[in-house]
């Protein structure tokens, strides 16, 4: 049983210009101590397919009946979606859940020092005294490499430099001990040497507490670095999902393709970049059929703008979306 | 292909006073360190450094955009030499004809209550260089074209348009004056890699079709690694290897460069490798180490490194480094 799943997840917003699809017919699930890494460009609905995890989206987001999110804990199997009480939301959010932040400037309060928030969750997540949280807390910003921690728990945030401010982070959400870990993009506004730093420092961490992570970038590279798995995501859909370096080395789905088509690669440098034609749509004007129709090099005219692809396995454990994928399984 | 540099760099320093004291001189912070390089004309110059290494400063000086606290920046395009640092009224406004910059955010860089044509008509505008309404329709309707930019868009607002067709718009803006010279500052930085591909492929077909000299800012090696001709990599104000690419790329030898271009995570799952990672963070540049300023960090780092300032020296032909043991690297 996977300590993750979620079935057919549809999720739209209601706002003025009308019912936006945000994220549409997601499938997934993450086992115990396993890196499942989400990719996608912005306004693929990684992040929003995240916060539906702990019912972080606003109140405006409408959930499609069939949506279903399953939590596999010691105490029993919880309905993420059917909570309704932020008091009940408690077992999940910072319980059995936790997440890091992007921007982790923005993600800590500017006028509470860092071991006082690191505290505080303890005390609600916990039965600790104040005086074991602190501790603990002491011996987490340790842990995740922070020199000098006993002072750093009494400072700032503002105080701390980018690499350590999510160092921090890193550590306040592991203190909880979660069965999950939500990293989203959590080293895309540090400097290269500094996110290296942090990727050797969550590989270690996953080894030693042994939680499963659900990483979320638009950075191939950092995903083949950390992910066991890797699910691919285009407007709100995921078009292909499987294995790391499966799905890296023979990608199936004509986006992934695209994608890696148009990265830039230090030991390629003479090869010309291929752009994958064309812009995003807005969500607003979301294309009938498959999505990706409208920028696809393999598009089958009448049918890709017609009806949506359901999966198709490519090999054990990597499935892809697209119709010239079925076509061509039929033709072999 | 001439021979002389368009744009000449030689020991600039830009320091910037951190508030004001009553008695005595305010903390410097020096953002740009005793730097010389030189920029030939139609080539693809990139920069290359982290957060606060002061490549942006370096750019904006080079637009005389923020001062200059010593050194000399000169541009000659062989119709008119500038020292730029001391450029006056009537000059300096043609040094910024000449002279564009590409902002990173396509997002901020253009106002919301302004139409495409008139974001891009503005510059013509400002600097009086088109006579009649027809004139200034002609070169915006030829740069946008040239940028890939539908026409009837011109009509529109930028809200309507997604982040790609909004930095077209940005660079549009930037080139309708014709310029010899433009830095682009982080351009690419805010785009996603399906259509990050896209406007590194215009950058390098207007540069062609134009004969414009870019000066590339970026902190990403391998976006670099593919557009320019020439890198620069700096660090803590002070650039620590300038290389063509290829030789750059292929034979790093400031220890810097080398720990830059391995932490970039490589595509190849297999090669989860933990070789030569930095440790520690970049020090401030309010009270950088003496020395070499990159020994707090360094592997290979002797005593040496920790009191005297490597000297800025050629390895090989374009090759220059600044490490006392660039040949052991």
């Amino acid at each position: 049983m996977s300590l993750l799943t979620v079935e057919n997840l549809t999720l739209q917003f209601d706002t003025d210009e009308g019912r936006i699809t945000a994220v549409e017919n997601v499938s997934f699930a993450i086992n115990a101590g396993e890196v499942l890494g989400l990719v996608g460009e912005s306004g693929s609905g990684k992040s929003v397919t995240a916060k539906s995890l702990m019912q972080l989206n606003p109140e405006n987001s409408v959930y499609s009946p069939e949506s279903n999110i399953q939590l596999e804990l010691e105490s029993g199997t919880v309905d993420v979606l059917s909570l309704k009480k932020s008091q009940e939301m408690v077992v999940v959010r910072g319980g059995a859940i936790s997440m890091i932040f992007q921007e982790p400037m923005a993600s800590f309060a500017p006028a509470i020092t860092i071991g006082g928030q690191m505290v505080e969750q303890l005390l609600i997540h916990t039965s600790m005294s104040k005086k074991e949280a602190a501790a603990l807390s002491v011996e987490m910003l340790e842990r995740v490499g922070i020199n000098e921690a006993a002072k750093r728990f009494n400072q700032y945030a503002f105080e701390l430099s980018g690499g350590m401010r999510q160092r921090a982070m890193i550590a306040m959400a592991l203190s909880t001990k979660p069965k999950l870990l939500i990293a989203d993009e959590p080293t895309t506004a540090l400097d290269v040497t500094i996110q290296a730093q942090v990727l050797d420092l969550m590989k270690d961490l996953v080894g030693e507490f042994g939680m499963a992570i659900l990483f979320i970038t638009h950075d191939l590279g950092v995903i083949a670095q950390v992910a066991d798995r890797v699910a691919v995501m285009y407007l709100g859909g995921i078009v292909e999902s499987g294995p790391v370096a499966e799905v890296l080395r023979s990608p199936s789905h004509p986006y992934t393709k695209g994608l890696i088509n148009a990265l830039p690669k230090l030991d390629a440098i003479d090869e010309p970049l291929t752009p994958i034609p064309g812009d995003i749509p807005s969500p607003l004007e979301r294309p009938p059929g498959c999505v990706f129709h409208t920028r696809c090099p393999e598009v089958i005219a009448d049918r890709c703008n017609a009806t949506v692809p359901t999966r198709t396995e490519v090999s054990k454990g990597h499935d892809a979306s697209c119709f010239a994928l079925e076509a061509k399984g039929k033709a072999a | 292909m001439m021979d002389k540099p368009l744009i000449q760099v030689e020991n600039l320093n830009v320091e910037f006073a951190l508030g004001r004291t009553w008695l005595g001189k305010p903390p410097m912070l020096r953002a740009v360190n005793d730097v010389s390089l030189d920029i030939m004309p139609g080539q693809f110059f990139g920069l290359v450094g982290e957060s606060g290494s002061g490549k942006t400063t370096l750019g904006r000086a080079i637009l005389r955009a923020v001062p200059i606290s010593s050194g000399k920046i000169t541009f000659d395009d062989a119709e008119v030499c500038y020292d730029v640092g001391s450029l006056l009224k009537k000059d300096l406004k043609n040094y910024r004809k000449l002279a564009q910059l590409i902002f990173q955010d396509p997002y901020a860089a253009l106002s919301p209550r302004m139409t495409v044509r008139d974001i891009i008509a503005e510059p013509l505008e400002v600097m009086g260089l088109t006579q009649t309404r027809e004139e200034t329709d002609e070169r915006v309707r030829d740069i946008a074209a040239k940028c890939r930019l539908n026409l009837e868009h011109l009509r529109r607002f930028p809200h309507a348009f997604s982040g790609g067709q909004r930095q077209r718009i940005s660079i549009a803006r930037s080139l309708v004056c014709n310029p010899d010279f433009v830095v682009a500052d982080e351009s690419v930085a805010a785009l996603d890699v399906s259509i990050q591909a896209d406007i590194l492929n215009l950058l390098q077909s207007l540069q062609d079709e134009m004969g414009l000299t870019f000066l590339f800012i970026s902190h990403d090696l391998s976006v670099v690694a593919h557009i320019c001709d020439h890198v620069a990599v700096m660090y803590l104000g002070t650039l620590v290897e300038s290389a063509p690419t290829r030789k750059l790329f292929a034979n790093p030898s400031h220890p810097y460069t080398k720990a830059l271009l391995s932490a970039i995570p490589s595509l190849d799952p297999n090669e989860r490798t933990k070789a030569q990672k930095l440790e520690g963070e970049i020090p401030s540049p309010v009270n950088p180490p003496p020395g070499c300023k990159f020994h707090t960090r360094c592997p290979v780092a002797e005593a040496r490194c920790r009191t005297e300032v490597p000297e800025w020296r050629e390895l090989s032909d374009g090759h220059s480094v600044a490490c006392h043991f660039a040949e052991k690297v």
